[in-house]
């Protein structure tokens, strides 16, 4: 792999959550600068800063994205207790002509007590649903009835997870065959408080959330997790980021047509990687399932695929080389095209490979 | 199975080495990475703000492979359609000239790039062998001249070499002279070879003895003829024949006197040391290997190869150094372990492309099923995803990836209708083409989320006429809903229609909603009024109203709309029609809030005034007998 090219985010401190829209041809950022930008891709595949704005009075940890069948939408949340919804509003001419846009807060979500540390929405089958998790342990899920409406949010479900929460993922999976479903993690550090990755499933008849397992195995803190896309399997797959990369899957046991509870789940490891040495922070898997990415204390991000075999490998590293890039003009937009390595990387393609 | 163990490529980033975290978020064909720090608390600290954008190796060549790629589509979708009630041998011939179009592909683009041909040619090496092997699955005799033929393709220095020392104005003066004679030979291009020597025998009359013997034995070496009346056993013979005279010849030392003659006769009689001699000419043990057979078992049966290639490897590369991918490769091929050679293919080579398509090729030669079931159709599956995947992230190729999911049996359709989702919908063109796409094989999620999508974008600019027909593409009644109210707010506040075409032409789409149909209809009745059509007007409106087509909050502009046709010379509005709309503008005024602006209530009495007029006109005009 190489790098194709480096943007000068200008965000003023640490980035925290970089996130690609569903088409790929915009991201946003969010920073401990309290902001957040949003960038365009342009049909050379050059980055413009189209948008940059303070959205919250603290770090800005994570940044997303709503299906663009609700519109250009975004999700945010903050160590200043809230999570935000932003809407863009297509904007006069000559803004349009100096490539510019604005963003508007549709709502400030203000129930959690402290740190809200992940923001995610609900599959689009759900409608236009947003999910929060905070520090202290509750998960609650809004919804917008009115898509042509982003002002007004009803919190539906509170969930109370006993443990500080650290990230959330939704079951991507539309199958009729499985009731919504998503995991929670949990960052607690104690591991006699059992384990710290819960599996909530929806209940038609109770209209609520109940709890369908918890993964027991996993008893020290989880800073990540994220179902993989469903590819025609009858099982999920989950990964956690914890004190390794683990990935899970979670085969539905038969119900009993009198069962009225959340699904049986039977719990198999498929897979678990310590190369990052200690902590792993990020876990994140790419559109077809096929690859999972994963950043940990190592300063590494780690490539992890399966074969055939379903047998797992680490297939490639991305590691910081010591020599990072400072920005040489003070410029907003301004962005940095490189294809620097591609040259040396071409002959590393050739990998090993001398034919004669 | 041993798996070729390949330690993970390491990419550098731009970016702090120590103390600090790599994010990563992943994008359609690229991963971005960006310095961060994971900790829960408030953390400050800056460092470098650069977002890093990574892709794939592939990805420099992909403008240059998008040949290979667009030309290997139309070789495979072709093969996915040849007949299974076709009689084997034809198969077999069609298989063959298939095998042979992907590898002149191959080699079109290896024309074309400088750069890769590296891996090109070992691909096309590969490929070549397995064609021999695998598909073509020459028997012994035949099996030898493949492989020869093989070996010349791909060594294709000798000719330039021999073109130079032709070229030469003394040819069997010139240093590679030698080189280029024995090189002739070690392929088993005897009758070059012979060529070249005539040049070096003119040179030394005295020798002419030497060299006419010489050229007899070459010219006398026996090559199967395949298509031939003669047995692989008479060839046989015949050969061994031909085998003692040239060892005779070695023995009575009738070369003894030319060093360069008689090294020609130890390489004729398969002379292994003489052979290991001259590696640097043969330059690969598989070439080694080659000479070797036509030298000392021209007939040897395909079973058998494997014992040749891995003592051939085994000499021919000397302790210290280590096979590499390519070498275990072909050694896999040689042993006809189909699974290896795509296995370590699949990890030595950083290319998708080319396990996907050789493995579908094998695989309908049916030379995948003997191994285990379960991976035999699941293997070119999964290679022919992970290949349509890589391809679906590229802004035109996504195209071509869209037949390999339709061939994918198990899980092309789930793959596909995940993927074409993501297809950005740059232009309302892209976006057309990608919904034929889906419409052709009835993913009707996949339509609806994209007409959703484009409704959506053409709202928030205002183009309702898009919007509106977008939203009906999706049958999406409640957008429709939505997109016709705001119509119609756009005429009360303009008092024009905009997109006229669109809602003229609606037909049957209107009855996707009750206000869409209220907007359809509607406009038919301005439509009539401008016609002059008044009484058909007149009807239309009364019945957007008593049939409750109209929604309440639209009555007063539509009693406002009658006035003009009220207020016309001739009753427009018959006695029973007028007494319908008194009864409608009541029905109105009684749920009226009673802050209404006095604007409202001169209108409503501007209305009632009209509407008894034009009741006592009716009455007179009906009551009236035609004379």
């Amino acid at each position: 792999m190489f790098v194709a090219r480096s943007i000068a985010a200008d965000h003023k401190d640490l980035i925290h959550d970089v996130s690609y829209d569903f088409h790929g041809r915009r991201m946003a950022t969010c920073s401990s600068d309290q902001s957040v930008k949003v960038w365009d891709k342009s049909e050379s595949g050059e980055w413009h800063c189209t948008a940059s704005w303070k959205t919250h009075s603290g770090s800005v940890w994570r940044v997303t994205w709503a299906h663009p069948e609700f519109g250009q939408v975004l999700a945010s949340c903050s160590f200043d207790r809230t999570a935000a919804v932003w809407e863009e509003i297509v904007g006069e001419s000559n803004d349009k002509q100096r490539g510019l846009s604005h963003w508007i807060k549709r709502t400030t979500l203000v129930d959690s007590r402290t740190s809200v540390t992940d923001v995610k929405f609900a599959p689009k089958h759900m409608g236009l649903m947003l999910t929060t998790c905070s520090a202290d342990g509750v998960v609650r899920i809004y919804e917008a009835p009115d898509v042509m409406n982003l002002s007004q949010w009803s919190l539906q479900h509170e969930i109370s997870c006993k443990l500080s929460c650290s990230c959330i993922s939704w079951n991507p999976s539309s199958s009729r065959a499985h009731p919504p479903m998503f995991a929670v993690g949990s960052d607690d550090n104690n591991v006699t408080y059992g384990g710290k990755v819960q599996i909530y499933e929806y209940n038609e008849n109770t209209r609520k959330y109940a709890k369908a397992e918890t993964l027991v195995t996993v008893t020290d803190a989880v800073h990540d997790i994220a179902f993989a896309p469903n590819l025609g399997r009858s099982f999920h797959i989950l990964a956690i980021a914890t004190k390794d990369v683990r990935i899970f899957k979670l085969v539905p046991m038969r119900k009993e047509s009198t069962s009225t509870g959340p699904t049986k789940f039977e719990v198999q490891i498929m897979a678990q990687f310590d190369n990052h040495n200690s902590q792993v922070w990020r876990v994140s898997w790419n559109i077809t399932s096929t690859l999972l990415a994963s950043s940990g204390d190592d300063g590494c991000v780690r490539l992890w695929k399966a074969n055939y075999m379903d047998n797992w490998k680490c297939t490639g590293i991305l590691k910081g080389d010591g020599s990072p890039l400072t920005s040489s003009s003070g410029q907003p937009t301004a962005m940095n095209t490189m294809v620097g390595s591609s040259v040396q990387t071409s002959q590393n393609a050739l990998n090993g490979m001398s034919p004669v | 199975m041993e798996e070729v163990d390949v330690e993970p490529a390491i990419t550098n980033i731009p970016a702090a080495s120590g103390g600090k975290h790599l994010g990563f978020a992943w994008g359609p064909g690229d991963i971005l990475v960006y310095e961060t720090l994971y900790k829960a608390s408030g953390v400050k600290g800056s460092g470098s703000s650069f977002i890093h954008e990574v892709r794939k190796d592939e990805d420099i060549y992909s403008p240059i492979l998008r040949k290979l790629f667009n030309e290997s589509h139309h070789i495979f979708v072709g093969l996915q359609t040849i007949r299974e009630d076709l009689p084997s041998k034809n198969k077999k011939s069609q298989f063959v000239s298939i095998s042979k179009n992907y590898r002149s592909v191959i080699r079109a683009c290896m024309e074309e790039l400088q750069q890769v041909v590296s891996i090109l040619l070992a691909i096309e090496l590969i490929w070549n062998l397995c064609e021999v092997l695998f598909i073509d699955a020459a028997p012994a005799g035949s099996l030898l001249l493949h492989l020869l033929d093989w070996v010349r393709l791909h060594k294709a220095d000798v000719d330039e070499k021999a073109r130079e020392v032709l070229q030469s104005e003394s040819p069997a003066e010139h240093p590679d002279y030698c080189d280029v004679v024995v090189s002739y030979v070690l392929q088993g291009r005897l009758e070059e070879a012979r060529q070249m020597l005539v040049k070096q025998a003119t040179l030394q009359p005295a020798a002419r003895n030497m060299y006419k013997l010489m050229d007899t034995l070459l010219s006398k070496m026996p090559f199967y003829n395949p298509g031939g009346t003669q047995t692989l056993t008479d060839f046989d013979v015949k050969w061994r024949l031909w085998h003692e005279e040239v060892d005779r010849c070695l023995q009575d030392n009738s070369f003894a006197s030319n060093r360069h003659l008689e090294l020609i006769c130890k390489i004729l009689v398969g002379d292994e040391d003489t052979l290991l001699e001259h590696k640097e000419l043969l330059s690969t043990w598989y070439h080694f290997l080659v000479t070797r057979l036509l030298f000392c078992h021209p007939t040897v049966k395909p079973t058998e190869l494997h014992y040749y290639a891995q003592s051939c490897m085994t000499m021919f590369l000397d302790s210290r150094s280590v096979p590499e991918p390519l070498d275990n490769i072909l050694l896999a091929a040689f042993e006809f372990d189909i699974h290896q050679v795509i296995k370590d293919c699949s990890i030595a080579l950083n290319n998708w492309w080319f396990v996907a398509h050789l493995t579908d090729l094998l695989d309908h030669c049916k030379l995948l099923q003997s191994h285990n079931l379960h991976f035999g159709s699941n293997l070119r599956e999964f290679l022919l995803l992970e290949y349509a995947s890589g391809l679906f992230t590229h802004h035109s190729l996504w195209q071509l990836a869209v037949d390999y999911f339709d061939h994918c049996p198990e899980f092309g359709r789930v793959y596909l209708e995940l993927q074409i989702e993501h297809v950005p919908l740059d232009t309302e063109r892209k976006a057309l083409k990608v919904l034929r796409i889906c419409e052709q094989r009835q993913m009707s999620e996949q339509v609806r989320s994209i007409c959703k999508i484009m409704a959506m974008r053409a709202l928030r600019n205002n183009r309702l006429g898009s919007a509106l027909s977008w939203s009906i593409r999706a049958k999406d009644a409640a957008f429709a809903t939505l997109i016709s109210e705001r119509f119609l707010q756009d005429y009360c506040a303009r008092g024009t229609f905009s997109d006229l075409d669109l809602i003229d032409n609606l037909g049957p789409a209107m009855l996707l909603s009750d206000r869409l149909t209220f907007l359809g209809k509607y406009r038919e009745f301005h439509k009539l009024y401008g016609e002059k059509r008044f009484r058909e007007a007149a009807k239309l409106l009364l019945s957007l109203m008593t049939a409750k087509i109209a929604p309440r909050s639209f009555w007063m502009t539509l009693l406002t709309d009658a006035l003009p046709l009220l207020e016309q010379k001739e009753a427009i509005f018959s006695a029973d029609q007028t007494h319908e709309l008194m009864f409608c503008l009541e029905e109105l005024t009684s749920s009226l809030n009673t802050t209404e602006e006095d604007m409202e209530q001169t209108k409503v009495e501007l209305l009632r005034l009209a509407l008894a007029r034009n009741l006592a006109m009716a009455i007179v005009k009906e009551g009236t007998m035609e004379t």
